[in-house]
């Protein structure tokens, strides 16, 4: 069901199909396709057929039924979902239940949008391939003995597999980009704060994001737009109006000017640097103007984003202790014991780690050394930003050094794991609109994704960008 | 070495965090290679650079008040429906007083 969202509109405006139709498809395409993948851990029939009827019936009575009316959007498990499962990818919250629907749930189902399932992650949205999941890893349906990228996996793998027509992930440190660039699809991380963050477990709160995966820019800009905005619930949540970005969408980025960052193309000798090369030739022959920049503090980032996320992981994990939300365990007769086994017990081997250095960076003694010292290397790193975006419009990026690579072939090696992080992680830490475009594929066949990061606030840049580059015949 | 077993132990007591023996040990040598990595962080000096506590100041301080009116809520019964043991509209959690 590789449909668009004009397409949909078209077809439910000329009665091609209905939207319960539209959902039902979706459904058992979805149920059947899963078993190959694992990309859903739940299908949510009964909340996708009462949205589809609600907008058959707007339909019946001549109203306008939304932007995304009658499409079937998969979000993933960190995302709440009232009266629905939301597991997080985690053990401990294998049976919990939302109280209340994040505000990006209720905007996309205001906007008409047809939620069909609760998609796959890392637990708590910590890893990068997927495999870090307590209901097993994703497969790629690009290829299926390879990773769809993580921790949104699910959420791309949907997109990819046409389950979805578009899906909402999170971002902390590259969780949408990198996906989108391994299942070839595009995925948009906004500027911080630009989508409200209630209902989204959190993570790292300076770095979490909520953000949309689509077939094409056009699509994912369509949700990004419904879903955006100031929301009363998050205070980090901006003022700033959201303007359309899908008429926006011109096509015409004569002009425009691109930034190549020197400290990101050094060490890029292989065929991503490769499709990166001749896309950034693609934007020159559109009428871009491509000058080289340089983001001095890139070399630093790994570190000072595994200071930050794992310290606000560490505090933001602390309620999960088998009293609220989660399972308990059954060992322990004092309260602290019982703490102690569930968490022991619950968490996966990634989630520990992160707890472990996050409450380390944290403790009396480190934390000048550790935690303040990385938010001081943050400002330099947000700095090299902005000093870069007097001189350009857009900088252009890999989102990951290496496409889709095998399940098991980094878990042994949390360090390297971490390494990959490099070219999506500066952008979050600095807090800035960027995405992920196709931009083909290796020989292979494995498809490669081509960052874009602009201003804060400057989405609408961004993707009149990708749009044209999409659009360009050249991918 | 960065970090000992010994501390590996303290702060898995800080985190609430039970770990295995076997869990200790290895978290000892990925917490020391990941910290190494991290002690790059000190070939910069970062005199007079304010820490990145807020990532946006676009809008000005008072932007988020509101006026203290009460709003919805969760009722009793939803709170406490995801909980393990509870009783009586409470969470239950094992004796912390001793009669």
């Amino acid at each position: 069901m590789k449909l668009a969202i004009r397409e949909i509109r078209a077809g439910l405006r000329s009665g091609q199909f209905s939207a319960r139709e539209l959902a039902s498809r979706a459904l058992a395409h979805a149920g059947a396709e899963n078993p190959k993948t694992n990309a859903y851990l739940h299908l949510t029939p009964e909340r996708a057929l009462a949205a589809a009827d609600a907008v058959d019936a707007q339909l019946a009575r001549g109203e306008d039924p939304g932007p995304l009316a009658g499409v079937p959007i998969a979000v993933k498990d960190v995302i709440l979902t009232k009266d629905i499962r939301t597991t997080c990818g985690s053990r401990l919250l294998e049976h919990y239940v939302a109280p209340y629907d994040a505000t990006a749930i209720m905007r996309v189902e205001q906007a008409g949008a047809v939620i069909v399932g609760k998609t796959n992650c890392d637990e708590f949205a910590m890893g990068s391939s997927n495999e870090n999941s307590a209901f097993g890893p994703v497969r790629n349906p690009v290829d299926l003995e390879r990773v769809p990228g993580g921790s949104s996996g699910g959420s791309a793998a949907v997109v990819a597999q046409g389950t979805a027509v578009v899906s909402l992930g999170s971002d902390t440190g590259g969780s949408i980009r990198q996906p989108a660039s391994f299942c070839g699809i595009v995925g948009v991380t906004p500027t911080y704060g630009r989508v409200s963050r209630y209902g989204l477990t959190a993570f790292a709160s300076s770095l979490d994001h909520i953000g949309p995966f689509g077939g094409s820019v056009h699509d994912a800009a369509a949700v990004l737009e419904a879903i955006a905005g100031r929301d009363p619930m998050d205070a980090t949540s901006a003022f700033a109006p959201v303007p359309s970005y899908t008429a926006g969408l011109t096509g015409d980025v004569r002009g425009m000017r691109i930034g190549l960052p020197k400290e990101y193309f050094a060490g890029l000798a292989s065929e991503t640097g490769d499709l990166i090369a001749r896309g950034v030739d693609t934007l020159r022959r559109l009428g871009c103007e491509v000058h080289e920049v340089s983001l001095p503090h890139t070399e630093y980032a790994i570190p000072c984003y595994y200071v930050i996320c794992t310290a606000e992981a560490s505090s933001n994990l602390a309620r999960y202790d088998g009293v609220r939300y989660t399972s308990r365990s059954a060992n322990g007769e004092t309260l602290i014991d019982m703490y102690r086994n569930t968490r022991g017990e619950g968490f996966g081997a990634e989630c520990k780690r992160r707890i472990m250095l996050g409450t380390y960076v944290l403790s009396a003694g480190y934390y000048d050394a550790y935690y303040i010292k990385a938010q001081r290397v943050r400002t330099l790193i947000a700095r090299d930003f902005s000093n870069a975006f007097q001189q350009v419009d857009a900088i252009i990026a890999p989102v990951s050094p290496f496409p889709a690579f095998k399940l098991g072939e980094k878990l042994d090696d949390p360090m390297q794991m971490y390494l990959s992080d490099i070219y999506t992680i500066t952008g979050s830490l600095a807090g800035i609109p960027c995405m992920s475009v196709p931009c083909g594929a290796t020989a292979a066949g494995l498809p490669v994704g081509m960052q874009i990061l602009c201003n804060h606030f400057e989405e609408a840049a961004m993707f009149r960008l990708a749009h044209a580059f999409e659009n360009s015949g050249d991918t | 070495m960065k970090i000992t077993e010994t501390e590996v132990r303290q702060v898995a007591g800080l985190a609430n965090l039970s770990l295995t023996d076997t869990e200790i040990a290895r978290m000892a040598r990925e917490l020391d290679d990941i910290l190494t990595h991290v002690d790059k962080l000190n070939e910069l000096d970062t005199t007079g650079v304010e820490p990145m506590a807020q990532v946006l100041y676009a809008a000005g301080e008072t932007a988020t008040w509101r006026d203290d009116i009460e709003g919805a809520t969760l009722s009793n019964s939803c709170a406490v429906a995801n909980a393990p043991v509870s009783g009586a509209g409470f969470f239950k959690v094992p004796r912390v007083i001793e009669k």
